[in-house]
This record gives C-alpha cells, structure tokens and sequence, in this order.
C-alpha cells in the first residue's frame, strides 16, 4: 500500500504539454553575450597579469561545470577529476612538443585525449556506487599520476617546460591563452546547456531521481553515464591544457593533484549543486576569496573545507538552490516543466515563449 | 627466496591494509556510509599520539591507547552530531561532506604540527627481526602489526555475530527501519559503529606511525589502499578485508621488487583495477553485509 | 479502559496527505480490525501508530499519554509491536537470531523463544536458518513471533494473510486467537474481509483516509461494509 503513488481523485487527466519555460531567457542570452564580448576585449586595454589572473578564473570556472555535470546531473561523485586535468595538461606537451602541433590547436587535442582515455576508464569504474565510486576515480588518477612521475620521458617528478608555448612570442602567448580560457569556460558552459536540452538531459533527470526506475522504464543508464563521463572529461583535459599553457609547466604533484577536485567541490556546493547557474556564483565567489585570502594558504583551505561541509550538511542546494526556491528564478532553461492546457491568456502569446521550438508536446 | 621474503613483507603488510579497511567496512556495512575522511582520520590519530606522548611523560603504549580511546569518542559525536544528518539523504550529501572533513583535516594537521615527516618511537622493537629459515626472516614488528590485525579482525567478527550489540548493528545493516521496530535506535548504532571504526583506524593509524614516517598528506592514499582491500576483498565481509589486504601488500611489494621502488604502488592500483574488471563482487562475496 | 485513542490525526507523505482527521478509540483487550482497499490509509495508519510516521496535527493517545512525539525504538519499550507489512525479517540473520533480536527493547513478559516456539512449532526445525531463505508462510510467523519478543501490549498487524496459502493464514489466525485469549490488544489491517470478520470484536473501514464506517462486526451489514468499501 503505498498512497502516495495514486491520484487521490480519478478525474480525466487534464491536456498538458511539457515545456522548457524561461520567461527571461532571452534577456539572459543577451546579457551572457554581452559579457563574453566585454570579457573579449580585456586583453585589448589590460596588463598581462590581469588576464593571467582571468585566465585562472576561467580554468576554475570549466573545472566546476565539469565536475557538476558529474555530480550535480548525473549523480556521479567524482574525487578524480584531476586525473583529467593532469592528462590535459601533459597532453599539451605531448602534442605540441613531442608531436610538433601548434600548442593552441594542442589544446583542444589535449581534451580529445583525456576524453579517448576516459572511454575505457568509464566503464570499469562505474562498476562502483556512490562513495566507492569516488574512491574508484581518485585510483584512476593516482595510477595516471604514478605513471607519468615514474617514466623518464615525461620528465619524471621534475616534469616539462611546455617549449612550444613558451617558445611563442608573448604577445601571441598570452591573449592566445587568455582566448582559449575564455573558449574553454564559455564552451563549458554551453556544453553542459545544450547536453542538457538533448534527449540525455531527460535521462539523466531521470537517473539522478532513481537510478533505478530510471533503468526501467528504458533509459539508457549506462550510456547516459558514460557520455557524461567522457564529455567531463574533454572538458577537464581541456582545463588542463589551458592551465599548463598558462603556466608553462607541468609537473605530475600539481597537474594531478586533488586540490582540482576540491577546488570544483567547493565551487559547486557553495554555489549550487546540479544547476549552470550554481558553479557561476560560486566560482566568483571562490576567486574573491583566493584573491583576498590566499595568501593566508592552509587556513584559507581550513575555511573552505569547513564551509563546504557545512552547506553540503545543511544546505546542499547551495546559494542558487536558494535564490531558486526563494525568488523562482532559473537564469538557464533546461528545465522542463508540465504546463497546462488553457492558462491565462497572457500566457499563451506565443511572443513570450522565445523557446517554442524546444516546446515538447505530450 | 628474495621473491618469498619479498612475498611474505607483503602477506604483513597486507595486515596493516586490512587494519585501516576494516572500519571502512564496518561502516558501509551498518549505514551504507563511504567516509572519506577514514584515512586522514587514523593519520589523526597519529598526530594524537604523537601530541600526548610530547605532551605527558606517559610513553609510547599509554599515549597510544589514549589516543585510540580518543578517537572512539570522536567517532561517536562525529556521527551524531554531523554524519547522522547527511544519512537518508541523497547519496551525495555524505560523499561531499566526509570530503570536506578529508581536507579539514589535512589542513588543520599542517597548522597545527606542519607539512613535516614525524615519527612515533617504539624502541628497539621496529628493528628487531626474527629469522624463520637460513634465508627467512620478518621483522618482529609488522609480525606483531599481522598478529594484531588478525585479532581485531576476529574480535569485530566475534562481536558482530556473538552479542545483542552485535545483533543489533547487523539488523540495522539489513534493514534500517524494521530494527527501528524492534526498538533499536539507529542513529545511536551509527554512532557506536562510527566510534570502533575510528578506533580501530586510530590503531592502523599508530602502527603505520610506529613502523615509518608520517605526515598530514597521507590520509588520501590511507584510504585508498583501505578501498582497495575492501573492494577486492568483497563489500561487506570483514575477514575478506584481510584478504583483499593481503593481496595488495604482496602485489605492492612484489611489484617494487620486479620494477623498482617506484612502481610498488603502482602494480597494486593495477592489480585492484584487474579485480575490479574481472570480479567486481571481490574474493568474498556476501550478499549481505557487516 | 482505552490502550489507545487518536483524536483528529492527519498525516502527510510530503505534500500528500494519506489521513485525514482520523479519530477512533481501541480498548484494552479488545480485537480491531481495519479494512479497506489498497492506498486507503490503513498501512498509514500502522505506521504512524509504530512511531515511523509523525502526525501532522492531532493527537495519539497511548494508555492516556501523549506519544506523538516518542520515536519509534522508544514505542517499542512502552509495548507496541508492529507486524510491518512485507514481513521485513532481516535476512542475514538466522530465526533464532531474528526472535533474539524482537527482545532488543528488554520489556519482561511471557514471551520468550521458547513460548514463541510453542505458539509456531514450524519454526523449530529453522532456528539456525538464515530468514531470507524461508518460504512466504515462515517468515510471516516468524515476523510475528518476533513481534511477540518484545511483550507487546499493543500487537499491530500489516496485512499479514497477503500473499500467503489458506492453510498458512488459517493457521496465523488461530494464532491469533490464542494472543486474544491471552489478553493482548491486537489492531489488524486486512484486505480480505472475510477472514478478519472472524476474529475482530471491532471494525473500521478506510477509504481515502478517511474512517468511513465504524462498528461491531455483527451490526454491520454486509451492503454497509461493500459501500464503505468501494466508496459507493
């Protein structure tokens, strides 16, 4: 007997249809346009150091899409991350030093690669559940971590000066870089929209409310996971890259270390877990604080940590989970909502759905 | 006979893995919590000791113990008063928090005590070996960690299949609610579980103290070995943690024997990921746990 | 006097609500039945007696005390047993290990293995079997003799003939003849109202959450009961 599942009155089921709604959506199109073209224009009129400073920002900001495309959508809890970000990182070098190609075409390869690795990988760790599961990444990134520091030809524990980056000239280097930062975060981020307005949006709401059931009624779990998973992976690989190239250097203790998993961890749950708009705010809020704390090193990590659990205990929605609930605001449609046949006629004007093409009818 | 003295470093060793995976176990088993915080927490304990015995003129045994007991306690209001709230939850909420505790601690040891190797000092016993055939020998000490391994093992076994409190933490593994009606108080058997977890980590921990140098970043790989033996050793079964211990110590040390220091580790993550692909349910298998 | 009264209780799942205003009165000895179609409340009801479920508003009186705030592992001490629907024994553990642990709560009173043994003989030759591999029938004894470890005096019933043979659900009312005669207040949910109309002393019909007809089983007809049932 379980009440909750029945329709307390048999009435005729009322005509709906299922729709992404965003009234202000196409207010939000414009201004996210506008601020990637102001932010375009930086390394025009700024310093190097402020665009490096970007640079940084962006990186994070993809980081923590990323991972909350793991986590946050599909339910996958990812400690290993870094695994990713490490290989885009020595994948940089590996296709622009030793294969010769144009360090800014290497590092979208360098994506590709972490994306070819991830295939197999997925697999063999989703074999895991939940915490094991996370446990199961942070092995993966540790095999890839000793692998790379053991071998003599990626320069060991010592690591690699990327040349062919730092062989460019810098007034190329450095707005290059800065544009394939902002490349990678706006990509991220319109990566994570447009997968989640694909059928694979469907599935995986229907994966992170029960896995289960989900399964059953003919989603394709496995595969759903796995393109997740290797699209997280593209994008953290190209994360990697753009770090490495930013930096010059690459060294196996930071280009796998798990401070890129807490980093994204902190970001998201701060900010929002399983929404666009939650890694956003709290990738801003993050790079305040590192730029006004950071100097302070582990009781700044000591503060987040605290304020991390604190929000993943208490409010695991985040800061956007509550502007959400409070103010019913979502800045990203790729929600779908069941909207009623015959609402008020103002509600009808075609002119207010910018999104009818996305309009599913049921 | 390097490669069996090589082996049977490793078959000891394999008792300090199965050490530290035997509270990641429990907890699993009793409330489906991954904690992954287990490692840093008996690296913890560690710093503990070492802070008691620089603390009070008590020595190695009596700070050691203090700190175990320590732990306990801490376990207990760790889980009642963070943990039990993330339970029940989504899956997410406990995997995220125990992380951040993963990095509280690590940063708060490096305050408190900084990023420094220390060491706790057993006495003339970590060097002291005992030869078993003209070209056998084991040290005297990772015998005894074995041995103790092997106790707390059997002990935790005993316990969970011998007394009400036993009993009790098995029902409430199999089903959570119907224990509820028989008037066990889940969130107190979290507790207790989380408080032998984190003592007998605090154990694992001391030992590995005793045996090398320690340091507040080695809370991760602590825990990852701990899965490792866990995992291989089949979800859920206490003795299998031995096993899967065991056959990472031996994996490990064979692996540095054949290809270098270095690659130790390394041939061990291969060795799990191997398992992992080709028998996921472990060596020991149990449909039920704890 | 009364073991239990409910006045006004309403209970939700979330946003549902499962009862609405539900108000009755049980008294000390006495056999009572709830009946009703699937989703009508009455395993609601059950739970929300055992303590997993907290009322919304309204109050539940237990030997006069207010209890709607007591949890449920302290119900079980003050002797409420409740009989979960889906039996719920806990596999892993032996019979023997499943009657031990009915007496978690430590409440003193004639039940013991021993008397449970003689309540449920089929159960002696399974003692050291593991419960998940009994058949439908042994589990449900086995779920209530469990229930009886814990001296309750107040045995609440999930639909316990559900799913099982004739034989198997004459034998579990016999059963629970034998609990009456010893003095134990019993509430029994049921889908199969012919069964439970022998037993009861007492009977309520669910429908939609709601107590729609109330009554000895000999004053009630057997039209009332149908349009109590369907809602007709």
């Amino acid at each position: 007997m379980t009440p909750p599942a029945e329709t307390p009155q048999a009435t005729a089921v009322p005509a709906f249809r299922v729709a992404r709604s965003a009234r202000m959506h196409r207010y939000v199109l414009v201004a996210f346009v506008a601020v990637v073209v102001a932010l375009a224009t930086v390394p025009l009129w700024a310093e190097t150091a402020t665009t490096r400073t970007l640079v940084t920002f962006f990186t994070l900001l993809a980081l923590a899409q990323m991972w909350n495309l793991l986590g946050g959508y599909a339910g996958l809890i990812s400690v290993g991350q870094q695994a990713y970000v490490g290989i885009g990182a020595y994948g940089v070098w590996l296709i622009g030093d030793v294969l010769g190609i144009h360090p800014f075409v290497s590092v979208l390869l360098a994506g590709v690669l972490a994306a070819l690795i991830a295939l197999p990988i997925g697999p063999l760790i989703f074999r895991l559940k939940g915490g094991y599961f996370a446990i199961g990444t942070w092995v993966v990134a540790e095999v890839v971590r000793l692998v790379v520091a053991n071998i003599q030809a990626t320069g060991g524990g010592s690591g690699k000066t990327i040349m062919s980056a730092a062989r460019l000239p810098m007034e190329t280097r450095v707005p290059g870089t800065y544009y394939l930062a902002l490349a990678v975060a706006v990509g991220s981020i319109l990566l994570v929209y447009f997968l989640l307005r694909s059928r694979v949006g469907l599935a995986l709401t229907a994966i992170r409310d029960n896995d289960l059931a989900a399964q059953s009624s003919g989603v394709n779990v496995f595969r759903a996971k796995l393109l997740v998973y290797v699209v997280a992976a593209f994008g953290c690989g190209a994360m990697g890259a753009v770090v490495a190239m930013n930096l010059l250097r690459i060294q196996p203790t930071a280009a796998f270390s798990i401070n890129w998993t807490a980093y994204a961890i902190f970001i998201v749950v701060i900010g929002g877990f399983g929404t666009i708009e939650g890694p956003l705010i709290g990738s801003v809020i993050y790079f305040a604080l590192l730029q006004t704390l950071s100097q302070y090193g582990t009781s700044y990590m000591l503060l987040l940590g605290v304020i991390a659990v604190i929000m993943a205990a208490k409010a695991p929605r985040g800061i956007w989970g509550f502007v959400e609930k409070r103010w019913d605001i979502h800045l990203f449609p790729v929600r779908r909502e069941l909207l009623l046949e015959s609402p008020p006629p103002e509600e009808r004007k075609p002119a207010d759905r910018p999104d009818a093409a996305a309009t599913e009818t049921a | 006979m390097d490669w069996v003295n090589v082996a049977l470093q490793g078959v000891l060793l394999g008792g300090l893995f199965a050490l530290f995976a035997t509270g990641l176990a429990l907890v699993f088993g009793v409330m489906r919590l991954v904690n992954l915080a287990h490692g840093d927490l008996g690296i913890l304990a560690a710093f503990v000791a070492l802070f008691l015995l620089d603390s009070f003129d008590i020595g190695v045994f009596w700070a050691s113990l203090a700190a175990v007991v320590i732990m306990f306690g801490i376990g207990y209001v760790l889980q009642r008063g963070l943990l039990n709230f993330t339970i029940g939850t989504d899956d997410t909420r406990p995997i995220l928090v125990t992380f951040g505790l993963s990095i509280i601690i690590q940063n708060g040891l490096v305050m408190w005590f900084s990023a420094d190797s220390q060491g706790l000092d057993a006495g003339r016993l970590e060097n002291a070996s005992v030869r078993l055939t003209d070209q056998l020998a084991v040290g005297w000490y990772p015998l005894i960690v074995f041995v103790i391994a092997v106790v707390v093992i059997a002990a935790l076994q005993l316990f969970l299949n011998r007394t009400t409190l036993g009993r009790a933490f098995r029902a409430t593994s199999d089903d959570q609610e119907a224990a509820e009606l028989m008037g066990i108080n889940n969130r107190h058997i979290y507790g207790l579980a989380m408080a032998i977890a984190l003592a007998i980590v605090a154990l694992a921990g001391i030992l590995l103290a005793v045996r090398t140098t320690f340091d507040p970043s080695q809370g991760p790989f602590r825990l990852i070995f701990a899965f490792e033996a866990v995992i291989m050793g089949g979800m859920g079964s206490i003795w299998g943690t031995l096993i899967g211990g065991i056959v990472l110590g031996v994996s490990q040390t064979l692996g540095a024997q054949a290809f270098g220091a270095g690659w130790g580790i390394f041939v061990g993550h291969v060795v799990f990921l191997t398992v992992l692909a080709f028998k996921p349910s472990g060596f020991f298998a149990k449909t039920v746990t704890a | 006097m009364s073991i239990l009264e409910l006045k006004d209780v309403d209970v939700f799942y979330g946003d549902f609500q499962a009862l609405f205003s539900v108000s009755f009165t049980v008294q000390e000895g006495q056999t009572f039945a709830f009946i009703g179609a699937n989703g009508g409340g009455k395993s609601t009801l059950l739970r929300t007696l055992a303590g997993l479920l907290k009322p919304h508003s309204g109050e539940v009186l237990f030997q006069g005390e207010p209890i709607n705030d007591v949890p449920a592992h302290s119900r079980v001490g003050m002797g409420i047993a409740l009989v979960p629907e889906g039996r719920r024994v806990f596999p892993s553990l032996t019979v023997n290990e499943n009657l031990l642990i009915g007496a978690y709560g430590g409440r003193k009173g004639e039940w013991n293995v021993e008397s449970v043994l003689e309540l449920f003989p089929l159960l002696q030759p399974l003692m050291k079997r593991q419960a998940s591999s009994l058949s439908g029938g042994e589990q449900q004894a086995l779920a209530i003799g469990r229930a009886l470890m814990s001296n309750p005096h107040l045995l609440l019933l999930d639909e316990v003939s559900l799913g099982l043979a004739p034989v198997v659900i004459k034998r579990i009312y016999e059963a629970m003849g034998h609990l009456v005669q010893k003095g134990t207040t019993i509430l029994v949910v049921e889908q199969d109202v012919q069964h439970v109309l022998t037993v009861a002393d007492h009977v309520a019909c669910f429908l939609e959450g709601r107590i729609s007809l109330e009554g000895k089983p000999g004053d009630l007809s057997s039209e009332q009961i149908t349009a109590a049932y369907f809602g007709m």
